[in-house]
């Protein structure tokens, strides 16, 4: 059984002119989302993972950004190129967007449940009463306490995570079929972070969401994504189902970013790193993009961006050590 | 002497008088931190966990006296360091010092990297250039930074090597004790494993005991001796590092630990807290976690559980275990 496809993403590049140069913050992303599952974009900062997603609804400055190549792939349509009307139609009813730090994403002069209707009514013509009865049944589904309340709450009334579980309610307000979250849980608590996992978790199976789940932190992939796919330099290094990627990785940046990681269940040894920084946008290494820093590196490596080869049916890597493994290349 | 500890901390208290209105009226005490006593040996680790406002952060600087204490005993050394007048404070201070979470804000954008380590120098009073300049190349190199960006300035270096910069000021008097108040919790994860190698490898060579404050139960698992668990500003857990990851007994305790997933193997129990940490305004009767508690008792929103030991060097405030 072929899994539906929702989304797709093809040979996406986003770049910057800036006045220091192009800075090309997405350069070649593919990934292909499919019903009712996690794929989660994981890298460093600065890898282009936040970008690949404004990228999708176009929400980057515009200039000085601008998509100069590919396509994005949803119901028909190319999101990458299609008018705005059509586009903002889509924005927040079909695909909604949860952001980092909800505290700068909140209108702060707004209270919690005007926010949440005005999304709402955007999107569709019912009743400010229905609307508001929606959002307090979102709120409670986010298991806010005392949800009435909260709907006439300001944001600064709100703790960090009440604010966050405020805006994952409000991305939900008109049931989107895809649901992208950008780093949800970076800015707050871990135990607050398990309880937006938990949400998260249970939309996937409740209601069959597709979630883009964008991060750095590998063992948040390994507790809520179906499929990885690691970023590096603006494009896609390694994709392949978590349980995968995690036990068998193969491109030498996710070999060295699951070592780096202390373990809490091992003894205390040194811990690997990789060595060197992420790569200035402005100055890309030429070839792969990882070469610098890579422990495997070749002559072929410097001068020639490997192209992506898939090991088995469901893994693939870009990377020049596995050209001749291709079984099934595209 | 030199078996008793190298900072014994008893019963220090930090409060925030909160005021209101147009005439400072006082309103309320943020207890950031409630009476907290530890100790830490000489080249040990100890850890300090707990989320934000929890009074990690407030504790170490307290330590320092950065935040002047409001109550309580610090002894460094043998040194009272709450009766000490800013002089010898300062002294003091190049013998146990602080590296920041944040390397862009606790440098001076204005001066060079070498300016800035020297700074840390000449504070304490070695004004000959010669040697001025050897040292600051001799800690440089000690934190792996090349020679050639003495000349440099903050805004030129990734925030892996800045943190190697705090690091180089903080090691300047070659201190006993260094707090780090969430080190790496800034820094991408390819290079906060580089962070915290530099770390231990200082403290394996000169003995170094750290503070290490972080909310990040697996770093601090992979650098601490000891461990300790702080909530609302008060010490709940204790314990060797073994004995708290094999036999964690406060109930926030195990909630913690549950919510790292990597600790979390298929057949442990997830639990799932239930709402934010309390307002340090106005924390909840009885034990502060009992709002949050998924082993409350009837006892617990009443009395205060005091932290006791109920193993050797395992201690713990719960209950549960009285």
């Amino acid at each position: 059984m072929m899994p539906e496809k929702v989304l797709e993403v093809i040979n996406l590049k986003t770049w910057f002119f800036t006045r220091r140069g192009i800075v090309k913050a997405v350069n070649g992303v593919d990934f292909v989302l499919t019903r009712g599952e996690c794929l989660c974009l994981v890298g460093e900062s600065g890898c282009g993972k936040s970008v690949t997603a404004l990228s999708i609804l176009r929400l980057f400055d515009s200039p000085p950004g601008r998509i100069v190549e590919g396509e994005v792939k949803y119901g028909g349509a190319d999101l990458a190129t299609c008018p705005m009307p059509q586009l903002r139609k889509i924005r927040g009813k079909d695909i909604a967007m949860v952001f980092q730090n909800a505290q700068s994403s909140l209108n702060p002069v707004f209270t919690v449940g005007d926010q949440i209707v005005e999304q709402i009514s955007v999107h569709e013509r019912i009743s400010r009463q229905e609307a508001l009865a929606r959002a307090q049944t979102l709120l409670e589904e986010m298991n806010i306490p005392q949800p009435g309340r909260a709907l006439k709450m300001y944001p600064h009334q709100m703790s960090g995570g009440m604010k966050q579980r405020a805006m994952i309610a409000m991305g939900l307000s008109c049931n989107p079929e895809v649901l992208i979250a950008d780093e949800p849980t970076t800015s707050v608590d871990v135990t607050i972070r398990a309880q937006i996992i938990h949400i998260l978790q249970e939309l996937k199976t409740g209601r069959h969401m597709s979630i883009i789940f964008i991060t750095h932190d590998l063992s948040l992939v390994k507790e809520i994504g179906d499929r990885a796919a690691v970023v590096y330099g603006g494009s896609v290094v390694e994709v392949a189902p978590v349980a995968d990627i995690l036990k068998h990785p193969a491109h030498p940046y996710t070999v060295g970013l699951i070592d780096c990681l202390p373990d809490v269940s091992a003894k205390s040894t040194r811990l690997s790193s990789i060595p060197g920084n992420t790569p200035n946008p402005l100055e890309m290494p030429a070839g792969c993009s990882f070469h610098p820093r890579c422990p495997k590196v070749m002559d072929i490596c410097r001068s020639l961006a490997p192209a992506t080869v898939n090991i088995t049916g469901v893994h693939g890597v870009s990377c020049h050590l596995f050209v001749n493994m291709d079984g099934r290349s595209r | 002497m030199t078996n008793s500890p190298l900072l014994q901390v008893k019963d220090l208290k930090k409060y925030y008088r909160v005021t209101s209105g147009l005439i400072s009226r006082l309103s309320g005490e943020i207890k950031a931190v409630d009476g907290v006593s530890l100790s830490i040996n000489r080249g040990e680790v100890l850890g300090l966990v707990g989320e934000s406002g929890c009074g990690k952060s407030t504790l170490g600087k307290a330590i320092l006296r950065l935040e002047e204490p409001t109550a309580g005993e610090i002894n460094f050394n043998g040194i009272d360091v709450v009766g000490l007048n800013r002089r010898d404070l300062r002294e003091l201070r190049g013998k146990m010092q602080i590296v920041f979470q944040d390397p862009d804000s606790s440098l001076d954008p204005r001066m060079t990297v070498g300016a800035s380590i020297a700074e840390a120098l000449v504070v304490h009073g070695i004004s000959d250039p010669v040697e001025l300049e050897e040292r600051v190349a001799r800690l440089m190199e000690k934190v792996g930074l090349e020679a050639g960006f003495y000349e440099r300035y903050p805004h030129e270096f990734s925030g892996g090597q800045k943190q190697r910069i705090g690091i180089a000021r903080a090691l300047a008097m070659d201190p006993e004790l260094i707090i780090a108040d969430e080190p790496v919790s800034a820094l991408d994860v390819s290079v906060q494993a580089q962070i915290l190698n530099l770390m231990m490898d200082i403290r394996d060579r000169d003995g170094l005991a750290y503070m290490f404050v972080s909310h990040d139960l697996s770093v601090v698992k992979y650098l601490s001796d000891r461990v300790a668990v702080m909530y609302l500003g008060k010490i709940v857990e204790l314990a060797d590092k073994e004995e708290f990851f094999r036999n964690p007994l406060h109930p926030y305790t195990e909630a913690l630990l549950s919510a790292i997933a990597s600790l979390n193997p298929e057949g442990r129990k997830r639990i799932l807290l239930t709402g934010d940490v309390p307002s340090p305004l106005n924390p909840p009767s009885g034990c502060h976690f009992h709002t949050r508690c998924h082993r409350m008792m009837p006892v617990c929103p009443q009395v205060e559980p005091e932290l006791i030991q109920i193993a050797p060097g395992h201690y713990v405030s719960c209950h549960l275990y009285v």
